[in-house]
């Protein structure tokens, strides 16, 4: 198969998954900017997103694009390094048409890898995955503006987003070009045109993403998402139209009493 | 010593082979009539061939599309890095696609004219003939040649024609050449047809007597650069395609590798060597400009297409240049001598190449050359530019503009000087330097050389370009050779050794041959004297250059071969080669190379003492006309000579003569004025 | 002027080698880099009675291909465009210590000292650098026009000198550069499409069989490619690829 047994069929898979991904990442942050103008609106589309059969095939493919592009980085890395040979350059360096990020594309990704670990930790695991495995935590698996209040109320939240995202910035913006080139799509104009694209694509949903690092954590530490009144209709709701969760440890009406709850909690 | 050669011996006129007819139809005739090799029978036959340039790589492919089976030999690491590769300019057809008025006359007569009437007549016909199939072939290949707008091939013209009949791939027609070469080889080789056999040096020959007692060439010796061994090689046939012998002069145009111990080898096996004087020497060289230099980097004879040849009119403006107190763009027109347009106006700066490389030697010998050493001339484009614009001139010269400059830090496409408005670029410098071997293995109509079974292609034989080499011509014979003529000719020879079985390698001769190669490499590893090889290198150089360069006297040659024999001794007692034969050892591959250019200097001085004439690359400074141009003697040396080897190095070699004859062409005086 | 020579030596393919520094080589700013080498030698033979460096070289304009050298951390020096042999001691300092080291690649194993063994190139272009037809069989070259676009393109590509810098200089020991740029000259010709898809297929399954590396398109390999030929190269190769194996 020459997907798995050539050399430009390896690099077409990556570039495949590659762009999957790109198209992902600018989903998904168009959908945090959702989160910035309209978090009510957020939160259905979280709530669509749950633990209904579309989603969910919807992340598993996600994840499996996510395994295959890292599986494969970790090969197509172990065979460049053997076709590197033993002995390294004692005297190297890279001219100046070389991007930084192109030789480092390995490096970046374990970044994002990290990265990715931490987000899918505070949001993915408290939301689909909780609703998957029927044993959702103090908010409704839907509430993903509170979600959002919870992790960027912490101070370490926005320094890892932010080397996460300079990680990605980097990333893509070699691997934007890049995938177009690895699956043939480019020519003498086209490289260009297409290196400037990637930039322009990447550095707008790159900016996008610090603005939402800085709102998200304004937001949070002025408790602005436990106190918003629209949104708290909205925690109501969802509540109210639950199941009540066997592992529940508290009732819905006493956690949504943000009057009650200064601060970063609202546990009492 | 022997100079003066008495009772020489005259060669059969039946041993060229030439065939019978009208010199248009020779070729046709002799193609009606050879003896063929069946298919089966092709597959039962090998043949090696030695080198991989232009001609080489070309035989090889082609004999194994045949179904012969190949063994080819290079002495790089890579078919496709044979010196044909540096050739620039182009290569020559008689396709007539310009509608200038050319043919396959018009090529064969330019040839044969350029040549200075000492090329056999029946083989530049021929060469001729096959020109256009070069072209055919070539791009069927896919060579990217360069094309008009509407498609079709371009052309340029060059020295010695006054048609447009030179087909270019930029300034890398000879790199195109040889990687279309190149890649058929590689085709046979992917099928095995060939093998490949690279990092090879051929050492020796290989002659084997049959039934008959006719001794053949069988088989070679060669050494593997890598480990450092003697190998054996055998085949029906053995064909050299070795290239010339222009290093003998230690600074040359020719690649560091290039050598003549094949040739030498083949020589001492009793192959004639044929016209060892004519050299070329390319008019457009850039300058020597120190003692540590290695070698000569030529710019493309194509240059002289827009660009103007002068040094300064006034001997005080030379001594100026000459002290570095002006600059070449300070002279204005009416003060510089445009002395090739001065001295042949039909031609002006397309003259032949020794013609262009005599006239810049006379200039700089009266005082006029232009920088520090006084041995250069200039080469300017401004004219062009003004006439053209610089992006067009860059357009066609680019490359080699950016070349130069990478050389010599000056950017001929540079503005320098504006007066009276008109505007002055930055001239290049030039000089003549040894470019090209015209004489080489003598070799008869079919191209086998005076040993049975051994035949020589390309530069390394004689046989097409005469006394002197038009431009554009050493691409066009060696695919000539290669593609269109020997796998011809070689199969007349080969007809009759279809019964030969394959020949193993364990047989007296080649014990003998592969123990001589060893002794020899034993004998340079044990002088452990104290001189490198590149040192003595340089002064065969010197001698050379000095003596046997592009002005030659009785005295000088004689002087030249008292010099050679001084320096045998000093190679024989005083090099030194470091390390061990174990492995590679570069320094013991160029001792034995540097070896066969003493010998070849040797029999260049023989040559050129006999030939008391002026033609072509060989001058005579005693034999010109009033106005320094040369003097033939078509009365005494309408001939090849052919030169014998004796049994030793240290003997002079025996002349015969080849007589030439023409038919088709009227021998006259050159005459490139009007 | 006088530069410091720090040069990789190593006696033989399974010999370990290791940097020896040559102190104070005289040379001239118009001296060529391999001159500068030449000297060098030149003075280990005649007065320290040592082996010469062992390098590569050939033609020295530029054009055949056999010199390497990966000079001060560029495959042929710091020169843009230029082979080693092109390159002049006026681009040093005088002073200056200068490393010379051989390709690095698994593809390419040292020989001797500076030398490498480049033979993978020629088997890639045995697998399918040629347009398959024997001598004689051609028809007049002008029977087919062919647009002089095509015709420039296909020559810029056919400008590769196969001198392995591209596989020098890349962190993955690719060889993209080099077999695209054979494939793209016979892909934009009327004459190499016909067989395009088998051609590229082979060269490619070649290429990897050899032991090259992955290309991660980071451009070092055009960039420091002594004839510029052109990333782009490798874009018509991979669509090329892809869809003769679609096909397939």
């Amino acid at each position: 198969m020459w997907l798995t047994s050539s050399s430009v069929g390896r690099k077409f898979v990556m570039a495949l998954t590659g762009a999957a991904l790109v198209l992902f990442v600018t989903f998904h942050c168009l959908m945090n900017s959702v989160a910035i103008l309209w978090p009510s609106a957020y939160n259905a589309v979280c709530e669509f997103l749950g633990a209904n059969w579309y989603a969910l095939v919807a992340s598993a493919g996600l994840g499996l694009l996510v395994v295959i592009h890292i599986i494969y980085a970790l090969w197509l890395t172990m065979q460049n390094r053997a076709a590197r040979g033993h002995v390294r350059y004692a005297l190297s360096s890279r001219p100046a048409s070389v991007e930084w990020s192109s030789k480092n594309m390995l490096v970046l990704g374990i970044v994002v890898l990290c990265f990715l670990g931490v987000h899918l930790i505070q949001f993915w695991a408290k939301m689909q995955l909780a609703e998957i495995l029927g044993c959702e935590g103090e908010y409704p698996a839907a509430a993903g503006t509170l979600f959002i209040g919870e992790a960027f109320s912490c101070w370490l939240t926005p320094v890892i987003y932010a080397i996460g995202f300079i990680a990605l910035w980097f990333h893509l913006n070699h691997g934007f070009w890049s995938m177009f080139q690895s699956v043939g799509w480019d020519n003498t104009t086209w490289i260009p045109r297409l290196q400037c694209i990637g930039k322009l694509w990447v550095g707008i949903v790159m900016v996008l993403f610090f603005i939402q690092i800085g709102v998200f954590t304004y937001r949070a530490n002025t408790d602005y998402y436990q106190t918003d009144p629209v949104l708290v209709q909205q925690y109501e709701e969802m509540r109210g139209g639950e199941k009540a969760s066997p592992c529940a440890p508290c009732s819905g009406a006493e956690c949504v009493l943000p009057e009650a709850c200064p601060g970063n909690s609202v546990n009492n | 010593m022997e100079t003066k050669v008495e009772n020489v011996k005259v060669m059969n006129p039946a041993d060229s082979k030439i065939p019978e007819g009208p010199v248009a139809e020779k070729w046709t005739n002799y193609k009606a009539h050879q003896k063929l090799v069946n298919p089966a029978n092709k597959r039962r036959l090998d043949i090696i061939v030695v080198g991989t340039g232009l001609a080489g790589a070309s035989a090889a492919s082609t004999l194994a599309e045949m179904g012969f089976n190949v063994l080819n030999f290079c002495i790089q690491d890579s078919p496709r890095r044979a010196h044909s590769i540096a050739a620039q300019g182009g290569i020559n057809a008689a396709k007539n696609y310009q509608n200038d008025g050319d043919s396959v006359y018009r090529l064969f007569y330019d040839t044969v004219k350029g040549g200075d009437y000492r090329a056999r007549e029946a083989n530049v016909y021929r060469l001729a003939e096959v020109s256009n199939n070069i072209i055919d072939q070539c791009v069927a290949q896919g060579v990217p040649f360069a094309r008009e707008y509407g498609g079709l091939l371009a052309n340029r013209s060059f020295g010695g024609a006054q048609v447009s009949r030179t087909f270019y791939a930029k300034g890398q027609t000879g790199q195109q050449l040889l990687l279309g070469a190149y890649s058929s080889l590689n085709r046979q080789i992917e099928l095995g047809k060939v093998k490949s056999f690279n990092r090879y040096e051929m050492h020796d020959v290989v002659l084997i007597k049959d039934k008959d007692g006719v001794e053949r060439a069988r088989g070679i010796i060669a050494k593997n650069l890598v480990t450092g061994k003697m190998e054996r090689f055998a085949a029906h046939a053995v064909v050299i395609a070795t290239g010339g012998y222009g290093n003998a002069y230690f600074l040359s145009t020719n690649a560091m590798a290039c050598n003549v111990s094949a040739a030498m080898a083949c020589y001492r096996k009793g192959a004639y060597f044929a016209n060892p004087a004519y050299v070329q020497i390319h008019p457009t060289c850039i300058p020597v400009h120190g003692d540590k230099q290695s070698k000569l980097t030529l710019m493309s004879e194509s240059l002289r297409n827009d660009g103007r040849i002068w040094v300064p009119k006034d001997i005080e403006d030379a001594k100026k240049l000459q002290k570095g107190l002006i600059k070449g763009s300070d002279i204005p027109e009416e003060k510089r001598d445009y002395y090739l347009e001065r001295r042949y106006p039909a031609f002006g700066n397309l003259v032949p190449r020794d013609v262009a490389s005599r006239a810049a030697k006379e200039r700089c010998d009266h005082g006029y050359g232009v920088n520090n050493t006084g041995l250069a001339v200039f080469l300017d484009f401004s004219e062009a530019i003004n006439r053209l614009g610089i992006d067009v001139v860059r357009q066609r010269y680019g490359n080699l503009f950016d070349m130069y400059e990478e050389i010599t830090d000056v950017n001929p496409g540079e503005l320098a000087n504006v007066v009276d408005g008109v505007n002055y670029y930055n001239p290049m410098m030039i000089f003549p330097a040894i470019h090209y071997t015209m004489g080489g293995i003598w070799v008869d109509y079919e191209l086998q050389t005076t040993v049975k079974g051994l035949f020589a292609i390309g530069e390394c034989n004689f046989s097409d370009h005469g006394a002197n080499r038009l431009g554009a011509s050493a691409l066009m014979q060696g695919l000539a050779d290669g593609y269109f003529v020997l796998p011809y000719t070689i199969q007349n020879y080969l007809s009759d050794q279809i019964t030969v079985p394959r020949f193993s390698t364990d047989t007296p001769e080649f014990d003998e041959a592969e123990k001589r190669c060893q002794d020899k490499m034993n004998r340079l590893m044990s002088i452990k004297g104290s001189r490198s090889v590149d040192s003595i290198h340089k002064e065969l150089g010197h001698i050379m250059w000095e003596y046997v360069g592009m002005g030659r006297t009785k005295e000088g040659l004689e002087t030249a071969l008292e010099k050679l024999a001084e320096l045998r001794k000093v190679f024989d007692k005083d090099l030194y080669i470091p390390g061990d034969q174990k492995g590679m050892n570069i320094e013991l591959d160029k001792a034995f190379r540097l070896n066969d250019f003493i010998t070849m200097g040797q029999l260049m001085a023989y040559d050129a003492i006999n030939r008391n004439e002026s033609c072509g690359g060989h001058f005579r400074e005693e034999y010109q006309t009033e106005e320094g141009e040369a003097k033939r003697d078509d009365e005494n040396y309408f001939y090849v000579s052919c030169w014998d080897y004796q049994g030793s190095d240290e003997k002079a070699p025996e002349l015969i003569k080849e007589p030439l004859h023409y038919e088709a062409i009227k021998v006259q005086t050159r005459n490139y004025k009007s | 002027m006088k530069v410091n020579l720090r040069v990789w030596r190593q006696s033989g393919p399974k010999e370990k080698g290791g940097f020896v520094t040559y102190k104070d080589v005289e040379t001239t700013p118009d001296t060529s880099f391999l001159e500068t080498l030449d000297i060098l030698n030149e003075r280990l033979i005649n007065e320290d009675h040592q082996e010469p460096i062992a390098f590569d070289h050939d033609c020295r304009e530029g054009i055949c291909g056999m010199c390497s050298l990966y000079i001060n951390g560029h495959p042929h020096g710091p020169a843009v465009g230029a082979t080693t042999c092109q390159l002049y001691m006026r681009r040093f300092e005088d002073g200056e210590t200068i490393t010379v080291e051989p390709w690095r690649s698994a593809a390419f194993p040292v020989i001797k000292d500076l030398i490498v063994d480049r033979n993978a190139f020629d088997k890639i272009q045995q697998a399918g650098g040629y347009v398959s037809f024997n001598c004689g069989g051609a028809q007049d070259a002008n029977n087919l026009p062919i647009s002089k676009e095509a015709a420039d393109e296909a020559m810029d590509s056919a400008t590769c000198i196969g001198c392995g810098a591209c596989v020098a200089a890349c962190k993955n020991g690719s060889a993209m550069l080099f077999v695209s740029a054979k494939v793209s000259q016979f892909a934009l010709l009327p004459q190499g499409k016909v067989e395009a898809d088998r051609r590229v297929r082979a060269m490619v399954a070649r290429m990897d069989e050899l032991g090259f590396g992955n290309c991660t398109n980071t451009g070092a390999c055009s960039a420091e490619c002594p004839k510029q030929v052109k990333l782009y190269n490798i874009g018509r190769m991979n669509r090329q690829f892809i869809a003769a194996k679609c096909k397939e």
